[in-house]
């Protein structure tokens, strides 16, 4: 199972080779794997359909309970299937699509990451590894919607999308982590298994919050709904594949799969509802207002987005199996209208529903996916989308809650789908408005196999949808409502109140198409929400960002090299002190004071070293300011030799000296040694600053020597000196032999101090070059 | 002498960060090489002071026994002193080169590479 998500990623790297090979057609080729994928996971239909679960577990970080953990239920196969077949039909769709793009290879990179990501989001039951996935989605589609990357259009969009869905995706990564503190573990399967624990728990909340936050960024819920219509700026493919068929789908699955966990709540539900309702309606109303065909179609899937989730919040087993049902059949008619809408953009140049008409003349084939697909959008008998339709009229009639209001919105938004279905079904292909000359062509036909395919299927599983459908479908509803329940699909029920209700909506449909004009007339004040509404916040926030960003920057980064010394040592020191704080130290250890224990030629070599500094910052001689330096350092030898350290103390001799006579060579080249005064308050500051950090450095030490002393280390020293280093001297043999190749190191060090210093004295800069 | 010192490196560790925040290039670079002698002989006073007596086996012994200098913290600072030794020697080249090039020693004309907006 590994290897099916794997694969994926493995051909992506292996398409610019295959693109060289190849050459144009390499798309077709490709095409091949997620057709392979699907093949292999139709092998495991039966058995899921039986509702038996298979899993795999490949241990990736076992300590922290991170693993690729895989599952295959009646959910995440018919997610599966989904994504693999879809994926065929855009590969092929795609392959002719994007034959005028230059560099197509990164495209089917890109979309084959893409699909293997996906795949491992649904088949994944470790949260940390769905997160995973989850994010490479999004990076996935930050790249396809920004492939023509010259527009500005597209990379802001490209840049909004992700913003957007990657921020949703750190919401959810912390809210899978409060889960897995919850419940201890990370695994999907026993996280199921003591759900109580989890909505009883305090943090069930906030878990539920985040979760959905990732959720609703995904889905393109409102508030966050304002990405996808820009998203559009994508080539079509991309736009039917993942934001209309999966990715955004990736939230809906998201709630699916975890309404056993967390759902049944109040808080669940009515956040769901009144977020799905909301954006539902607005979708609707958006959709009808647009004139720019991807505009509308994308506005149309928020909408049903809108719908899946209102569904999935109602929460009764029939509202799960209708979104289900309604999820399929929306993915079947939406990415035909979005393929149908590219055949239409690439053969004419447009895709404003007012000046297109007549299309069915010049592109028969593509009309007649049209035509299929648009029954299938407004619900008539037998399509699919009807029986999706009639299932969610039930269940808005059967939900526990506000039924007469969710009726009335689920028919609004009904309403407004027949519209649109009529507007392009109708109004692109037959209505014949007479414009200037007009010669297009039939698309190729490799751009009509997927949207032909995709709206027959439309038609196929409404006449069949007991024997195609059901099956695996019942088995999804049951795993997302986590209870046993038959699910029954025909479409035909008898005239009944839902019936009626659908041809209501249908009349009314087309009352609203014919009225259409004037509608997109009434102003509906959307300026005023358009300036004042989530894109503007989107917009505001990123400015603050950025403004903030930059304050900060100039800040800390002034390019004063005294201020970074000064804010990182400060705040080492604030570290330090609130550490040093919950010890009850001894400033003055007066108690354990030994006078005896003094020397008096150790007093006086202290006392050098603190008139030494006293000196240096009296002087303004340069001369005197390096002897100076160098009484400091060989004093510092000389305590070195008191305490048993002579090989430091020859060391610090020899090295001291050289650094004297280092800084004399140079001496004569420099000025003399100004003095540059600091503004008085930055210099009471940094005096406050260094004695504050001498007076911590000295509590330190303190405090260490309060304590007894333990080291292994200086044990076995003096046990395998000799012994095992064959040495009597233990800091050399600790040097040479220990730790030889730390010395090794040094050396290395050294080395490349000296390349430096060769560089930086030999090196000529030529006049003028300077600059 | 263990409860002496501890005051002298805070005194040497104020003196140099103090050094190290001023404008002037070479006092910076001395504040720097102050800093090493300071933190050398932090190290070496966490290992505790052990009078006259260097961790060294004597003559026919096979081990080190009796009261003898901790050699591990020896080492490390032996090796500290290398190094600085390294980046001493490069900075004290730095500042030369630095004012045969740039012609000041003042830090504070020094700060355009992290000025935003300054290409």
């Amino acid at each position: 199972m590994l290897l099916i998500v794997l694969i994926g990623y493995i051909c992506a790297l292996l398409v610019p080779v295959i693109a060289k090979a190849l050459g144009r057609s390499h798309g077709y080729l490709i095409a091949l794997v997620p057709l392979g994928v699907f093949v292999y996971l139709s092998t495991y239909f039966n058995r899921i359909v039986e509702g038996e679960v298979i899993s795999r577990q490949y241990n990736w970080v076992p300590s922290l309970d991170v693993n690729f953990t895989f599952q295959l239920d009646g959910l995440s196969l018919f997610f599966g299937l989904l994504i693999s077949f879809f994926g065929f039909l855009i590969f092929v769709y795609a392959a002719a699509y994007m034959k005028g793009y230059k560099e197509s290879d990164k495209f089917f990179m890109y979309l084959l990451i893409f699909m293997a990501s996906m795949l491992g989001l649904v088949m994944s039951s470790n949260l940390i590894a769905l997160f995973i996935f989850w994010e490479l989605t999004s990076f996935s589609s930050y790249l396809l919607i920004g492939f023509s990357h010259n527009a500005k259009t597209s990379r802001n969009a490209a840049l909004q999308a992700f913003l957007v869905t990657a921020s949703g995706g750190l919401a959810l990564l912390a809210g899978f982590i409060i889960l897995g503190e919850v419940t201890q573990t990370y695994e999907l399967v026993e996280i199921l298994s003591i759900h109580e624990r989890v909505i009883d728990h305090p943090y069930y909340l906030a878990i539920v919050i985040l979760i959905l936050l990732g959720a609703f960024t995904k889905s393109a819920q409102f508030p966050f709904h304002f990405w996808l219509p820009n998203a559009m700026a994508a080539p079509t493919p991309v736009s039917a594949y993942l934001h209309s068929a999966t990715m955004v789908k990736a939230g809906i699955y998201l709630i699916a799969r975890f309404n056993p966990t967390l759902g049944g709540t109040e808080i669940w539900q009515f956040t769901l509802m009144i977020a799905g309702g909301i954006t539902m309606l607005l979708g609707a109303i958006l959709a009808i207002q647009h004139t720019d065909l991807k505009k509308i179609l994308a506005y149309t899937t928020i909408s049903a987005l809108g719908i899946l989730v209102l569904m999935l919040g109602a929460g009764t087993s029939l509202a799960i199996q209708s979104a289900m049902v309604f999820l399929l059949a929306h993915a079947l008619y939406k990415g035909a209208l979005f393929l149908i809408t590219g055949n239409i953009d690439k053969q004419t140049g447009s895709r404003d529903v007012l000046e297109l008409s007549g299309l069915y003349k010049f592109m028969p084939f593509t009309g007649v996916a049209a035509f299929l697909a648009c029954f299938s959008m407004a619900g008539v008998l037998p399509f699919f989308g009807f029986i999706g339709k009639e299932l969610i009229y039930e269940a808005a009639l059967h939900a526990t809650v506000q039924h007469i209001a969710l009726l009335v919105a689920v028919i609004v938004s009904g309403v407004a789908f027949v519209a649109i279905a009529i507007e392009i079904g109708y109004g692109l292909f037959i209505q014949n408005i007479s414009f200037s000359e007009r010669n297009y062509k039939e698309a190729p036909v490799a751009m009509l196999v997927a949207p032909v395919t995709l709206a027959v299927l439309g038609l196929v599983f409404g006449l069949f949808a007991g024997v195609l459908v059901q099956p695996l479908l019942t088995q999804v509803s049951n795993v997302v409502g986590n209870e046993d329940l038959p699910l029954e699909l025909h479409f035909w029920h008898g005239f009944n109140l839902v019936l009626m209700l659908s041809l209501l909506t249908l009349l009314l449909g087309t009352a609203l198409f014919f009225v259409r004009k004037g509608i997109r007339k009434i102003p509906l004040h959307l300026d005023y929400l358009y300036n004042h509404g989530p894109t503007a916040w989107y917009d505001g926030l990123l400015q603050l960002i950025k403004r903030f960003a930059r304050l900060q920057t100039s800040y800390f980064q002034n390019g004063y090299l005294r201020n970074y010394i000064a804010v990182i040592v400060a705040f080492f020191s604030f570290m330090l002190a609130s550490v040093l704080w919950q010890f009850d130290l001894k400033i003055f250890p007066v108690a354990n004071f030994d006078i005896d224990n003094v020397r008096f030629y150790e007093v006086i070599i202290l006392a050098f070293t603190l008139v030494a500094v006293f000196v240096f910052f009296k002087t303004r001689s340069r001369l005197t300011s390096i002897v100076t330096m160098g009484v400091v350092g060989y004093a510092v030898a000389i305590i070195f030799i008191f305490f048993g350290a002579p090989d430091v103390a020859i060391t610090q001799f020899l090295i001291e000296t050289l650094t004297v006579v280092l800084f004399v060579l140079i001496l004569h080249k420099l000025p003399p040694l100004r003095f540059y005064p600091l503004k008085s308050f930055q210099n009471g500051l940094y005096i406050i600053i260094s004695i504050g950090f001498g007076l911590l450095m000295t509590s330190v030490l303190l405090l260490v020597t309060e304590h007894p002393m333990v080291s292994g280390l200086k044990a076995y020293f003096a046990e395998n000196t000799y012994i095992l280093g064959k040495g009597k001297n233990a800091v050399n043999v600790i040097l040479v032999d220990f730790r030889a190749l730390d010395t090794m190191g040094e050396i290395s060090v050294l080395a490349i101090a000296a390349i430096g210093i060769v560089a930086l004295l030999k090196l000529k800069l030529v006049k003028g070059k300077m600059k | 002498m263990d409860e002496i010192l501890p005051f002298v490196v805070g005194i040497l560790y104020a003196a140099s960060l103090y050094l190290m925040l001023q404008r002037n290039f070479v006092k910076l670079i001395i504040g720097l090489i102050m800093m090493g002698h300071s933190t050398n002989l932090f190290l070496f006073s966490v290992s505790r002071l052990t009078r006259g007596a260097p961790a060294l086996v004597d003559g026919d012994a096979e081990k080190l026994t009796g009261i003898f200098a901790d050699p591990v913290p020896q080492a490390l600072i032996l090796t500290a002193i290398v190094i600085g030794f390294g980046i001493q020697a490069f900075a004290i080249v730095l500042i030369k080169r630095n004012y045969d090039v740039a012609g000041t020693d003042d830090m504070d004309k020094l700060n355009t590479t992290d000025k935003i907006n300054a290409a």
